[in-house]
């Protein structure tokens, strides 16, 4: 009778083996030239071995583009090439700040910068707040434990997975002449509304749709932060009889200020980018009323005959400077949430 | 061995076609449509490869924005395409290759290309395309709702005003929502401009767009958006020198009167047809003229192209009598060859009113006003549109005053061409 063996076979740890083993022998290929670099360095500087290939892609996409977007600023003329374009220092700078009144755009000599920066400030100041109120809002009802929770957390987070551009598009045959928010208004016998005639319904539904395509994202952030609440205190809370109010005010709002901080200051920084969706929506008007400091910065750069790409790189290097400091601050508060 | 043998055949055959292939030049051409044009160039150019097989075409179809904003850019990295069907004619000479020492027979091209080329390179005489259409600016009705509304369409040598008079009357009497639309485009307004007297340059023949004649222009676009002739809505709803047309509003019957051009011909042979009368009418007058803006598109060779004798070929093709005949016949464009032009074309339309457009416009051509043509051939004339449409529509708006619209549209022209002169 032939010997059987009858040690049983773990197929998964079989499979493993046969993933890990090209798995291994790359990484003792790798561990030659990797030890010869350790022993050329020091084991302190093998860090910086790893971070190279991000720090060259970050350098080459991010650092060299800056550097040369503040050449181009301090040159004239449209030539493309920065060789073959005349230094002028300063010029576009003092062409940008050259105003009689920094609070009328009108005296301002290039009074569409200072529109679109006006413009760009009422937008943040609306679209911040109440991105921020409506986030907080939704996160705290889908914290709660309400039916088909996991449905609701899909529907609001649904329009960030949209291209903002056809987010734009969607709401544009909405409030159209002929769209469906008309036709209802007509039939409950209602006038029509040319949505995009007045500067202050543009201006809503600016703000409004950016809100809707984008309060998904800090919801999420939000109930993150609402979840990582220890419950206990609630529970604490309760036996004391304390009011809901007094909760929310007292425990669930400090304990999610790191989190609101952040959101803040991402939603600013987003903010201040605002440009593709409401340039399907409205076109940056009527008039000049919803064009935005980018919006100006692409007209300036691109849709001129004459590509005023000195000028557009100095509008950019101002905003660039004010998502610097928003930047600096987004970083000063994740770090400050980080440490409790 | 039979296998061995097919083998080798089998192999023998694809080197041969991959030899073939890598000798095949592979041209680009950036291409916009109005129409149908694109496919019309396409059928064009698939006999042109029939005939040519070491030469492949790719069209390139872009929106036409793309042709205004990015080709210019990829014009001066030295990446543009080997061929571009453009309208900023004199603004991209520059970039354009002279055909001379690669077409066959240059005085051909001078015999019936001559004033166009001109547009194209206005400081020399190179060859370096030809027309695809020439255009005209004028307006269009809807002559079924004056039908309806039983008011007589405004004669030979009606004006604007008289227009406006008309197509209130119909809408008031039909409740069509928008009377008179206009292509929201500086183009379109300066051929009324200087119908009402604007000159556009000075004695030196510097740009100098703000005059009385304009002023009168602008002064009724401006009532007109006041008091409903115009809608807010088109010129309105957006900003700077985006340019919107109302062809699409045109063709629901939402608008009397369109003014547009020439281009919208094989459109509304397409999208309206027979559903209403619509009609082109001759340009309506001013105090000085009754003109409108000629203008087109031309099919220009780029000089950065790799492949130059081929670009030869292939332009001296497609600019065959017999070739271009075919096109502006089956397009419905006005054909900017003047030996066709001359002997007439044999437009492929039965629709009675598309003969009636193509005649009107064709028609106007010699009375267009030669201020008309000295701003079309000037290469910096967008910064001149730009400027009006953006401003005029700031003062509509009621962000500016017209005067002060007035002195932001002669800054930006100075602030433009100075930039451009550095």
């Amino acid at each position: 009778m032939p010997h059987v063996d009858k040690t049983p076979v773990n197929t998964g740890e079989m499979l493993q083996n046969v993933v890990a083993w090209p798995i291994r022998i790359l990484f003792k290929l790798l561990d030659y030239p990797i030890s010869a670099i350790q022993r050329l360095i020091g084991i302190r500087r093998m860090p910086w071995l790893f971070l190279l290939p991000n720090l060259a892609f970050f350098g080459m996409f991010v650092i060299v583009p800056l550097f040369m977007n503040f050449a181009y600023s301090l040159t004239g003329g449209t030539e493309l090439f920065l060789r073959d374009r005349p230094l002028t220092g300063t010029e576009q700078y003092g062409f940008l700040f050259d105003c009689e009144n920094y609070a009328d755009p009108v005296s301002c000599r290039e009074d569409r910068f200072w529109k679109g920066i006006f413009n760009t400030s009422v937008f943040i100041f609306f679209q911040v707040s109440f991105m921020v109120l409506f986030s907080l809002i939704t996160a705290l009802v889908l914290n709660r434990e309400i039916r088909a929770r996991g449905f609701w957390r899909a529907v609001f987070f649904f329009p960030v997975l949209l291209s903002p551009v056809v987010v734009a598009l969607i709401w544009k045959w909405i409030l159209l002449r002929d769209g469906i928010l008309n036709a209802f208004l007509i039939s409950i016998g209602l006038e029509r509304i040319l949505f995009f005639v007045s500067p202050e319904w543009a201006m809503f539904w600016a703000v409004f749709v950016s809100i809707w395509a984008h309060m998904g994202f800090y919801t999420l952030i939000l109930l993150a932060g609402l979840q990582a609440i220890q419950p206990d205190l609630y529970e604490a809370a309760e036996m004391d009889g304390t009011s809901k109010e007094r909760v929310f005010f007292r425990i669930t709002l400090p304990l999610l200020w790191p989190n609101m901080l952040v959101v803040i200051v991402l939603a600013l920084i987003k903010g201040v980018q605002v440009f593709d969706e409401v340039y399907v929506l409205t076109g940056g008007g009527p008039g000049t009323a919803t064009q935005f400091i980018v919006q100006y910065i692409y007209n300036t750069a691109f849709t001129n005959q004459v590509q005023n790409f000195g000028l557009a790189s100095a509008a950019s290097m101002v905003l660039g400077v004010v998502l610097f400091v928003l930047t600096l601050t987004q970083l000063a508060a994740t770090r400050r949430r980080d440490n409790g | 061995m039979k296998t061995s043998l097919k083998l080798m055949a089998a192999s023998s055959l694809f080197a041969l076609a991959a030899g073939s292939a890598a000798a095949q030049t592979e041209l680009r051409m950036m291409w916009y449509n109005d129409g149908i044009e694109g496919e019309v160039m396409q059928s064009i150019l698939d006999r042109f490869e029939e005939a040519h097989p070491d030469i492949s075409v790719t069209l390139d179809v872009v929106p036409y924005q793309a042709v205004l904003e990015s080709l210019p850019i990829q014009l001066a990295a030295g990446n543009g395409p080997d061929i571009a069907r453009v309208t900023d004619l004199g603004g991209l000479s520059e970039h354009y290759l002279d055909l001379r020492p690669y077409i066959e027979d240059p005085e051909y091209w001078e015999t019936n290309f001559g004033p166009f080329l001109d547009w194209l390179d206005p400081d020399g005489d190179a060859i370096n395309g030809f027309m695809t259409q020439l255009t005209v600016t004028g307006p269009y009705v809807n002559r079924t709702l004056f039908e309806q509304a039983g008011v007589d369409l405004p004669g030979e040598g009606a004006t604007w005003e008289d227009w406006a008079a008309a197509v209130n009357e119909v809408a008031d009497a039909l409740d069509i929502p928008i009377p008179m639309a206009w292509d929201r485009s500086g183009h379109r307004v300066a051929g009324p401009a200087i119908s009402q007297g604007a000159a556009m340059f000075d004695e030196e023949g510097n740009p100098a767009l703000v005059d009385e004649g304009l002023q009168r222009m602008a002064q009724l676009l401006y009532d007109w958006h006041q008091d409903g002739t115009m809608s807010l809505e088109l010129w309105g709803s957006v900003s700077g020198s985006s340019y919107l047309g109302a062809n699409e509003d045109f063709a629901n019957a939402n608008v009397v009167m369109y003014m547009s051009g020439s281009w919208q011909i094989p459109q509304f042979a397409d999208t309206i047809g027979d559903a209403f009368d619509w009609w082109a009418v001759p340009a309506p007058c001013g105090a000085a003229a009754c003109t409108g803006m000629p203008g087109g598109a031309a099919l220009a060779a780029i000089a950065d192209t790799e492949h130059p004798e081929e670009v030869g070929i292939l332009m001296d093709y497609l600019a065959q009598e017999e070739v271009l005949a075919e096109f502006y016949g089956r397009t419905l464009f006005i054909p900017g060859h003047l030996g066709l032009a001359e002997g007439g074309i044999e437009f492929d339309a039965d629709d009675p009113r598309a003969v009636h457009a193509l005649e009107t416009f064709a028609a106007a051509v010699p009375g267009i006003s030669p201020v008309a043509f000295q701003l079309q051939g000037y290469p910096n004339n967008r910064v001149m549109f730009n400027a009006l449409i953006s401003r005029l529509n700031e003062a509509i708006v009621g962000e500016l005053t017209l005067e002060e619209a007035y002195a932001r549209m002669e800054e930006d022209i100075a602030n433009q061409l100075a930039e451009s002169n550095r």
